[in-house]
């Protein structure tokens, strides 16, 4: 236990003094709500009812899979690095259980998440003071459970990346093509009907039904089925990167 | 040329002491490459041992597999009594390792990565006295990636000693360091088993093997060709000495010759090359000097673990 609250903690220090990994995990996000928001909602905010036809919750829904899969390829970048440079293999070369080297990176990027998404919140409420009441506590937990379920799919990635080269772009071109059948940028139901059945059950559609969800007020029990998803995704990467993992 | 078994040709000392190490008849393939054939060796407690053979002979693969990050396909290993696969978490605790070519976080402090392995371990030694001894104080506060590579194989000599371990590993330790960082920390690898520790080590320069190691395996592809001090091995496979002088006395040849242990006497104007075995150069002086014979140049041409390296597997380490 103390060595997964030092390892985690070297590591949170570790991430901030790379400028480059906070200004892509927490800045941009930010960035991506403020810009997308203000071009969505009647500026200034005002009694003013919001357009039909602008969906309220496109803009954080937006914001927070950029979040989520900002984390996701961080992690995927961050242990493809650690291998190829050995430090996976040295830390293993120690009494740490191999679970807790990973998990002190699930930790670090939680815990960005939620620093991000918090800021996003209380941003939120000061810049655009909502004509819509918002849900926000329960779209924050939705966010770190969703956030929680497809690092999975990073661990995964990264199993299988070749090299730290590679790392990122693949995750992106694994990550994005999914982010963009997922239902937020047009709906599902406008997609060809063989591609929509595969959309359905894309993790990152499940994960955008239920961050939208969570954000318009929707008691989580409506989402069960985005859950499951997101549950099944989070079992499935795992077993499987516990299968072919590699530590060098 | 034959492959000598361990227990036919093993060399022991004469003190009765405790293996810390038993390796034996472990083999270990990645698909169709055989890393390790054949391998058997013991490590006694309080020694110096190396694993010495060419890049690529398996002496990497050996060690990985004693610290317990590999499992051999064949054969047996205890290390401290332990299983180093089964007992895993037991034997870090009484180990240190450094890595071959390891690397930490970019941009990890070293008091950091100093202070992280200790929270690690069970017992550990005083930290910020460490790296004073290791003579990386000043470099406290730095990030990995701006240490040099002699400071970086410092650190991790420190990680590997933070938890007070019996047995220390190192591998290829000395690699890309410049010969006087290489000095710097053969006298830490003396100073740690002056500490009471084993150290276990490989190396590819034959010349770290001989200034450190009490004993030594040779790795040759897979094989572990023959065990013994750098001494006993060049004593038993590379036993021919030579002298070589430099004397106007002409009185010089005839008494050479004479002398018991000698085999063969070259002469290149005043220039002698005295060729033989066993006690040759003592010999060589008892007859100089008894003769009173004037010598204007006088050196001793000794095999070592280089000579018995290529002896042994017909190419030079080198190669």
């Amino acid at each position: 236990m103390t060595g997964l609250l030092k390892l985690t903690w070297v590591e949170i220090k570790i991430f901030l003094r790379e400028p480059l990994g906070v200004i892509g995990s927490v800045v941009v996000p930010l960035f991506v709500f403020f810009a997308v928001s203000g071009a969505s909602a009647p500026a200034p905010a005002s009694e003013q009812l919001r357009q039909p036809g602008i969906d309220p919750a496109f803009a954080p829904a937006l914001s927070a899979m950029m979040l989520a899969l900002g984390a996701v390829t961080s992690l995927v970048a961050i242990v493809s690095i650690y291998r190829e440079g050995g430090i996976l293999k040295r830390l293993r070369a120690t009494p740490l259980q191999p679970l807790t080297i990973l998990s002190s990176h699930v930790i670090v990027k939680l815990l960005f998440t939620f620093v991000t998404v918090i800021l996003m919140v209380l941003a939120g409420k000061r810049f655009f003071p909502p004509t819509i009441k918002v849900a926000a506590w329960s779209f924050v937990a939705a966010l770190m459970l969703t956030t929680f379920c497809i690092l999975a799919i990073g661990f995964l990635i990264a199993s299988v990346v070749p090299t730290a080269r590679f790392a990122q772009p693949l995750a992106t071109l694994i990550l994005y093509p999914m982010l963009a059948l997922s239902g937020l940028f047009f709906p599902i139901d406008l997609l060809p009907v063989q591609v929509q059945s595969v959309a359905r059950v894309l993790p990152l559609a499940a994960a955008v039904s239920f961050l939208r969800g969570a954000w318009t007020g929707d008691p989580w029990t409506a989402h069960r089925g985005d859950l499951v998803v997101l549950a099944v995704t989070l079992g499935v990467c795992t077993a499987l990167s516990a299968k072919v993992f590699r530590w060098e | 040329m034959a492959a000598y078994s361990t227990a036919a040709c093993g060399y022991r000392s004469e003190v009765v002491t405790t293996s810390v190490v038993r390796v034996s008849g472990i083999r270990k393939t990645y698909g169709a490459t055989v890393a390790l054939e054949d391998v058997s060796f013991e490590v006694e407690r309080g020694e110096i041992f190396g694993l010495i053979g060419p890049n690529g002979a398996g002496k990497t693969t050996t060690l990985e597999c004693v610290e317990g990050l590999r499992k051999p396909d064949r054969g047996t290993i205890a290390v401290l009594d332990l299983d180093p696969f089964r007992d895993r978490r037991t034997l870090q605790n009484r180990i240190g390792v450094q890595l071959q070519e390891a690397q930490l976080q970019k941009r990890i402090k070293v008091w950091e990565a100093v202070d992280l392995w200790a929270s690690l371990y069970r017992a550990q030694v005083h930290g910020g006295q460490l790296l004073e001894r290791l003579g990386l104080a000043e470099k406290r506060q730095a990030w990995f990636m701006t240490l040099s590579g002699g400071q970086k194989q410092r650190l991790f000599i420190a990680l590997a000693l933070i938890s007070d371990p019996e047995l220390v590993f190192l591998d290829e330790l000395t690699t890309g360091l410049d010969p006087q960082a290489r000095r710097a920390i053969w006298d830490l690898v003396r100073g740690i088993k002056d500490r009471g520790k084993t150290v276990v080590l490989t190396t590819h320069l034959m010349e770290e093997a001989e200034r450190l190691c009490d004993r030594v395996a040779i790795v040759e592809r897979g094989r572990v060709v023959d065990v013994g001090s750098p001494d006993a091995l060049v004593r038993r496979h590379c036993p021919e000495q030579g002298v070589v002088l430099k004397t106007e006395d002409l009185r010089a040849e005839g008494c050479l010759r004479s002398l018991p242990h000698v085999t063969e006497v070259k002469r290149d104007g005043q220039r002698f090359t005295i060729l033989g075995r066993g006690d040759l150069v003592t010999d060589v002086i008892h007859c100089v000097s008894e003769h009173r014979i004037q010598v204007t140049e006088f050196r001793t041409v000794l095999p070592n673990l280089e000579d018995v390296f290529l002896k042994l597997t017909g190419h030079s380490i080198r190669d």
